[in-house]
């Protein structure tokens, strides 16, 4: 392989080890509107490394950041801040002939081999693409290289001068992977390889990849959504969401004992192929916020299960919290809402308009809950804020009656800056993102016993 | 559900008997659908599971009545809609196309088994489960439209009394395959709903989502205005949509995608559906996600009453929702029994081959697969479809059709179509057994059918 890039020119000292270290990535995509200019948050500082020859797997819901970060360890993306040192070169600086020269070395398979394979072009072709783009030795050579690797992912010579379109799913797949393998790199993003395929073939896929990472000393960030493939592949597995990394740590360990709230919600809800399983299903409520407009504090705090419950509220129910999450995510969903005009004059003249009333809305949440006087008393004001569209009034209020750490709260003053650290949670080097593991709360573990009990 | 509760007790809800639906194209004729027959049940959940390519949409699409041109619902083919209220209404609403079938049979002077010597007449007792001409009840010789030709019924009829005449309906079903205009809309959405996968592709981008409930209402309850606004609100409020008064103001893309299927579900249930087929609904959506549709589908059907059809190509989702699963491959049912008995003794070699390919399932460095594909169904089965791919082949599954049988004599739900069972007789008394049935079954002149149902 030839890397003509030059190093640092101070070489960090590091483990031989590591392959790829990311410091404090960010990749942000810039606002355009004319107002609102909050960008979206896809990737919002991460760190970890990935080891030399491992298969890392990157899980978590659509949405959360996975395949725009492994776009920009790629360079497909440009980050906002932050470091990827690629064997010591930090790669986001790269431009021109370097970037160019280094792109041999990292590679991507994409999700869906319907679009990423030109239709108009023959199997050769596709493969030889990028051998004919990086002028790899003579046409003649490229040729052979083709056909070889053909057998590599185990389809046919022949195969060289047939069209996409007379290969099945997993076949196309096979070529994707083909053409990916032809500049021989070290390191490969697998971007949801398998998950439109069906069961079988995705387990001939991944039988493939494993047999290939043998033979050339791969490297692999297997980006996915389906864990139980993640399980069987991954060496390491990073939870992301909402643009973090939650839990990061050796896979069976994870997927037996999860730290993080958010992996025991994503591995509870994963179904067993077993119907006599009576496995407690962790539902979650709602869906992931916004990345353009995150919340303060913890990211997952909006959804958490085991979320931190401010001091004299410990013992209100469950399902007044509920009410009380899904009362906040409706206001901040409010604040956000555009309102036009027409709309604002016919809620002035008395009229129906789209936000409805919050009375409705209150016996909706509330209505059938024994609620203590306390917290109605509350409740009640934060709704008549929100009755005068002063949704931003209402929030605070809000928030200052049942903000906790996990919300961005330190002793009831919001801290938007104050977020949960990257705890170690096993000798193994596990590291969870929860304020939970700070030694003066509970472990999520315990919580989930205690909230599932009651 | 009060009059029926006692039929649907002992009937099933519907019937689907020897479904056939295939498409003609000028190269060749594919079978989707080759002569499956299940029970769908109120209250219950009956699996439908097979890689991509086995016919599970096409069963889908030919119970709704949307199967499009080249394709078509084959002559012998009959889905019963067994409920009582709806043949009350229907008759009422469509005398015209109603039949009493005692008075058809008084009018009739030959015998059944001349019946069945007519030369449109082109199968044998045997294909309706009889030994003899004399036991085939009139009914399924007329569900299966070989009425028409013989002069018994006109080809518009759809709506058959068994028990009683028109002014008192004891017993009677819809034929769902003979329906067409104005009863088939009032079928479609307003007695079976169907959800699709893709909720994006199934809600119009330019309407509210209120306007498209509202539509389903009103053509189905002639719900109007405030009212029909309300009923809205109050169905998003049932699936769990929090505001739903502002909500139903909103256009799709202001939902998020587990919102979105929500908002489909809600739709399919506006009008009391008693069947909901739903064609991979969750494919689309995170685990999270799935996890909270699936609960809610379990809940909606605790309400109701509600027979699903659930469709899908995960077995963990399979094992948590259904009650009853059918197996299918190239177009055919190949295992029947209920979840549990699937999941903990499956008997066919492609059902235990679908469970073993499962990633998480597994504990080996490598994967079991299934190699090969699912074969084009393109011509009359005279062989197992699945011998080239199974392990257990022998020799004669390539020239003997393997035909649904109980697993053993002392098994009763349990229906595996295999030439290895059943167990209790050797394996050249089982090959036999499968020669006999297929021989007395098998309708050998798709042409005729072909014409017929024009």
């Amino acid at each position: 392989m030839s890397q003509t890039v030059t190093p640092d020119s101070d070489p960090v000292q590091e483990n031989d080890d590591v392959m790829v270290e990311i410091r404090d990535l960010k990749t942000y995509y810039q606002g355009t509107g004319l107002f609102d200019r909050n960008p979206v948050k896809a990737v919002d500082g991460v760190s970890f490394d990935i080891h030399r020859g491992e298969t890392l797997g990157l899980v978590g819901e659509s949405g959360c950041g996975k395949t725009t970060l492994g776009r920009t360890l790629l360079q497909l993306e440009t980050a906002t801040a932050g470091e990827i040192r690629f064997n010591g070169t930090d790669v986001t600086t790269l431009s021109g002939d370097d970037l160019y020269e280094w792109r041999r070395n990292a590679q991507m398979v994409f999700q869906d081999p319907d679009s990423s394979l030109n239709d108009r072009m023959t199997i050769g072709e596709i493969i030889r693409e990028p051998l004919d783009v990086h002028e790899w030795k003579t046409p003649r050579e490229r040729k052979q290289h083709v056909r070889e690797l053909l057998d590599a992912v185990g389809l046919q010579r022949e195969h060289y001068f047939r069209y996409p379109h007379q290969f099945s799913g997993g076949q196309r797949q096979r070529i994707g992977i083909a053409r990916t393998l032809a500049l021989e790199p070290e390191f490969i993003v697998l971007d949801e390889p398998v998950s439109a395929l069906d069961v079988s073939v995705q387990a001939e896929i991944i039988n493939l990849l494993e047999d290939l990472q043998e033979e050339f000393d791969l490297t692999y960030l297997f980006i996915a959504h389906d864990l139980s493939v993640v399980r069987h592949i991954c060496d390491r597995v990073a939870v992301m969401y909402l643009g973090h990394i939650m839990e990061i740590g050796p896979t069976e360990e994870l997927f037996t004992d999860p730290a993080n709230p958010y992996t025991h919600a994503l591995l509870s809800a994963i179904p067993e192929p077993n119907p006599t399983s009576d496995k407690e299903r962790i539902v979650l409520h709602g869906t992931p916020p916004n990345p353009r407009y995150p919340p303060s504090g913890c990211p997952f705090s909006t959804r958490c299960p085991a979320r931190i419950r401010p001091d004299g509220f410990e013992t209100l129910d469950d399902e007044i919290w509920t009410g009380i999450r899904i009362l906040r995510e409706l206001l901040r969903e409010r604040r956000r809402a555009e309102r036009s005009i027409r709309e604002r004059i016919r809620g002035r003249l008395g009229y129906e308009t789209r936000f409805g009333n919050m009375d409705e809305t209150y016996q909706e949440l509330f209505g059938e809950l024994d609620v203590p006087a306390e917290v109605e008393d509350i409740l009640q004001s934060v709704i008549e804020h929100a009755s005068r569209h002063d949704e931003q009034c209402a929030i605070d209020e809000l928030n200052d009656a049942f903000g906790s750490v996990c919300d961005g709260f330190v002793d009831s003053v919001e801290d938007e800056t104050h977020k949960p650290e990257l705890y170690t949670v096993s000798e193994s080097g596990r590291k969870s993102y929860c304020h939970r593991h700070d030694e003066t709360y509970r472990e999520p573990d315990t919580v989930f016993e205690d909230r599932s009990n009651s | 559900m009060t009059i029926d509760d006692q039929h649907t007790n002992e009937r099933p809800l519907v019937e689907v008997r020897n479904l056939q639906t295939a498409f003609f194209t000028e190269k060749e004729t594919i079978r989707a659908v080759d002569n499956i027959s299940f029970d769908l049940r109120a209250g219950d959940t009956v699996g439908i599971v097979g890689e991509s390519g086995s016919g599970k949409s096409v069963t889908a699409r030919s119970l709704m009545g949307l199967v499009e041109k080249p394709g078509r619902v084959l002559q012998g083919s009959s889905v019963r809609f067994n409920h009582l209220e709806t043949v009350q209404e229907f008759s009422k609403k469509f005398s015209k196309r109603t039949v009493v079938v005692d008075s058809v049979a008084e009018q009739y002077d030959g015998s059944m088994t001349d019946l069945f010597g007519h030369e449109s007449v082109d199968i044998t007792p045997q294909f309706f489960g009889y030994e003899k001409p004399e036991s085939v009840p009139l009914a399924d010789i007329l569900a299966a439209g070989y009425g028409d030709k013989l002069g018994l019924v006109d080809a518009n009829d759809c709506i058959f009394i068994t028990e009683g005449d028109t002014d008192t309906i004891q017993d009677g079903f819809v034929e769902i395959t003979r329906l067409s205009g104005e009863p088939q809309r009032q079928m479609r959405g307003g007695r079976i709903a169907m959800v699709f996968q893709d909720p994006l592709t199934s809600l119009n981008p330019v309407y509210t989502v209120g306007n498209q409930i509202k539509e389903a209402l009103r053509l189905h309850q002639g719900l109007k205005g405030k009212e029909a606004t309300q009923e809205a609100a109050r169905l998003l409020d049932a699936v769990g949509i929090p505001d739903a008064r502002r909500r139903i103001k909103e256009y799709p893309h202001q939902f998020s995608g587990g919102m979105r299927q929500r908002a489909v579900i809600a739709m399919a249930l506006a009008c009391e559906p008693e069947v909901l087929i739903c064609d991979e609904p969750t494919t689309a959506l995170d685990v999270t996600i799935q996890a909270q549709i699936l609960d809610l589908l379990t809940d909606l059907q605790e309400q109701t009453d509600l027979a699903i059809m659930f469709i899908t190509h995960d077995m963990g989702v399979i094992a948590n929702i259904s009650d009853y699963v059918n197996v299918m491959y190239a177009g055919e049912i190949v295992e029947t029994t209920n979840v549990e008995r699937l999941f903990s003794q499956p008997k066919h070699p492609y059902t235990e081959g679908l469970l073993q390919s499962i990633p998480g399932a597994q504990t080996g460095d490598r994967l079991t697969t299934i190699d090969g594909n699912v074969p084009t169904p393109n011509e009359p089965a005279t062989y197992c479809r699945f011998a080239p791919r199974c392990p257990k082949a022998f020799e004669e599954c390539e020239h003997v059709h393997p035909t649904a049988t109980a697993v053993s004599t002392d098994v009763e739900d349990h229906t595996v179509a295999c030439l290895l069972y059943p167990e209790d007789m050797d394996t050249t008394a089982a090959v036999e057994h499968h020669q006999n049935k297929s021989e007395q079954t098998t309708v050998d002149t798709p042409q005729s059918s072909m014409e017929v149902n024009q």
